[in-house]
């Protein structure tokens, strides 16, 4: 019993002492001219599925709830946003090339119709933002017919 | 016992309430710059080092050609590498202009082969192969190429090779010889 005491102690003691470890959030106010949705003429319902399933990972603004405020959490989502900025960040979208937002559009398409995106770890908690069939489809076929035009 | 889970509750509610204190300094953006360095100047000797990428293609091409994941990486690692050492000086500002957005966009695609299952090195390999077509419109090469093209995978897809006999790398044993020469490429 003592040192089932003694333990839960030191974790407790650990667990607040991380808490006072600065994270970077990732937040804006601003949405910049190169958004993505600046630069194309997006249906609103496209938008708002990209906004609750991409935006958060993958924009210079993440809608935190509570529990990622706290660490060990803060940390695991700090990475991923890092990681899935360096991707793709749809606020710098007009600073690609045609090239490169063809290439980034059709990663996009293949990443939906394979389910990889978005993540499972994500959409446990977002469930918002899980794809329909639905929705995949019309996704796929919008974003299929702008890599088209481009 | 119901001390310790007080003491608990009190911890937590703590902790809470320090994060929320925190979120008020908020800092952003590290969008990893484009790290473009593009090795030594060397002599003028550039069309050399586009037959090195050429070179990593076709091994990465031969690697897909024989379902060769692992060996497909490797080749994608090294491509990576050849991009970077690619020398632009002696090309006029557009074709600099046109050949940095082809090596940025190859990069990255040669990046996810390097760190990929098959299928996802097929997808990636397909838009490489369009950058690479549309670097050798540039650079020109000593080889005759054969521009193939398979018209199954994903509504259709090109490679290139430095042989006329078709060996397709998107579906490799599954369907080795779909497809045909689409074009020849020489100069």
């Amino acid at each position: 019993m003592r040192i089932v005491k003694i333990i839960v102690i030191v974790l407790l003691v650990a667990f607040v002492g991380i808490q006072f470890i600065p994270t970077t959030r990732n937040q804006s106010e601003t949405v910049p001219q190169s958004d993505f949705m600046q630069v194309h003429r997006v249906p609103e319902a496209i938008q708002e599925k990209l906004q609750t399933s991409c935006y958060d990972c993958h924009s210079n603004n993440t809608q935190y709830p509570w529990y990622n405020k706290i660490q060990p959490v803060a940390w695991f989502l700090e990475d991923h946003i890092k990681e899935g900025k360096a991707e793709l960040n749809f606020n710098e979208w007009d600073s690609l090339s045609s090239r490169r937002k063809a290439s980034k559009l059709r990663s996009i398409i293949k990443q939906i119709e394979s389910g990889e995106m978005p993540l499972d770890s994500y959409t446990i908690i977002h469930k918002d933002a899980e794809f329909s069939e639905e929705e995949a489809e019309n996704m796929i076929n919008w974003i299929t017919r702008l890599k088209d035009s481009l | 016992m119901k001390n310790l889970k007080m003491g608990i509750a009190a911890i937590l509610l703590l902790a809470v309430s320090f994060t929320n204190a925190q979120e008020k300094e908020k800092k952003d953006h590290d969008h990893g710059a484009m790290k473009m360095d593009h090795g030594k100047m060397m002599s003028q000797n550039s069309d050399a080092k586009a037959e090195i990428i050429l070179s990593d293609y076709f091994n990465l091409k031969d690697a897909l050609v024989g379902d060769d994941t692992k060996k497909a990486a490797q080749m994608g690692t090294k491509l990576v590498a050849s991009f970077k050492t690619f020398d632009k000086a002696s090309y006029t500002k557009e074709q600099q202009e046109a050949l940095a957005d082809i090596i940025e966009d190859a990069t990255e695609h040669a990046e996810h082969i390097s760190e990929s299952a098959i299928d996802h090195q097929r997808e990636h390999f397909k838009i490489l192969s369009k950058d690479v077509a549309d670097m050798v419109a540039i650079t020109g090469t000593k080889n005759k190429l054969y521009q193939q093209f398979c018209p199954m995978y994903d509504k259709g897809s090109a490679w290139l090779s430095t042989s006329s006999e078709v060996r397709n790398p998107y579906y490799g044993s599954k369907m080795l010889k779909c497809g045909k020469v689409q074009k020849e490429i020489s100069n």
